[in-house]
C-alpha cells in the first residue's frame, strides 16, 4: 500500500453540486478498489497561469489516500474518459513526502 | 593610498607604467544550498509561492551556478516546477513574472 496524492482541475462551468457529484464519483472508486482516502480538500475556484482548452479558472480537488499500486491505473483511464476533468496529476509520495503531507495537513487542519 | 598610486610612486619617473587591474572580488558570499542548510527534505509542488523564488522573471529555473543548489535537490525543484507548470499553477513561460 503506497501513499499517493492526486490534484485533478475540473472544469469552471459546472455548478457546485457537480463539482461534488464528481469528487464523490473519483472517492468512490477509489474505496472500491480497496483504497484508504486520508485526506481530501477543496481549494475552489483558482485562476490558472494559462488557458487549458480555452479556460482561464477551475476547480482545483486535492486527494491523498493509500492504495495499492493496481487501483491507479483503472482512476486514471476514468478521469481521462471523464470531460468534466481538465487535467489530473497523480503523484505517489516517498517517505519525506508521507511525512512532509502529515505536517502539512496538521497545519491545515489547525489554521 | 590606491594600488594605482602606490604602483606610480614606486616607479622611478619616466618609465612607462601599465595599469594594473585592481583586485576587485564582486561578491564573495559562499554560495550554499538551501535545502540542505534548512533541512528541507521534500520540495512540494502544489505551493508555487516557494517555487517562484527559484525561477527568473521569464520563468525559467534558475540554474545551480547561480542558486548553489545541490544536485540532488536542483532535480527534485526542477521535478516539482515541471509539475506545478502541469497543473496550471506556474507557467511556461512569463513576461512579468516577479
Amino acid at each position: 500500500m503506497n501513499q499517493y496524492e492526486t490534484v485533478f482541475i475540473l472544469n469552471p462551468v459546472l455548478s457546485d453540486d457537480q463539482v461534488r457529484e464528481t469528487v464523490d464519483k473519483f472517492t468512490g472508486l477509489l474505496k472500491g478498489t480497496g483504497a484508504e482516502i486520508i485526506n481530501v480538500e477543496k481549494w475552489g475556484l483558482k485562476k490558472l497561469a494559462y488557458l487549458i482548452d480555452k479556460k482561464k479558472s477551475g476547480f482545483y480537488q486535492l486527494v491523498e489516500f493509500k492504495a495499492p499500486a493496481t487501483a491507479i491505473a483503472p482512476m486514471e483511464v476514468e478521469m481521462r474518459r471523464d470531460e468534466r476533468v481538465m487535467r489530473f496529476l497523480t503523484v505517489r509520495l516517498d517517505k519525506h513526502g508521507v511525512e512532509y503531507a502529515a505536517k502539512r495537513r496538521s497545519k491545515v487542519a489547525n489554521k | 593610498m590606491s594600488t594605482i598610486e602606490s604602483t606610480n610612486a614606486a616607479a622611478p619617473s619616466g618609465e612607462v607604467r601599465y595599469l594594473q587591474p585592481i583586485a576587485i572580488d564582486t561578491n564573495n558570499k559562499k554560495k550554499y544550498c538551501r535545502f540542505k542548510k534548512y533541512g528541507i527534505k521534500h520540495i512540494d509542488h502544489k505551493d508555487p509561492e516557494f517555487l517562484l523564488r527559484f525561477l527568473n522573471e521569464q520563468g525559467k529555473i534558475l540554474p545551480r551556478r547561480l542558486t548553489g543548489t545541490s544536485l540532488k535537490y536542483q532535480r527534485k525543484l526542477s521535478q516539482a516546477v515541471k509539475r506545478a507548470r502541469h497543473l496550471g499553477l506556474m507557467p511556461y513561460v512569463a513576461d512579468n513574472l516577479k
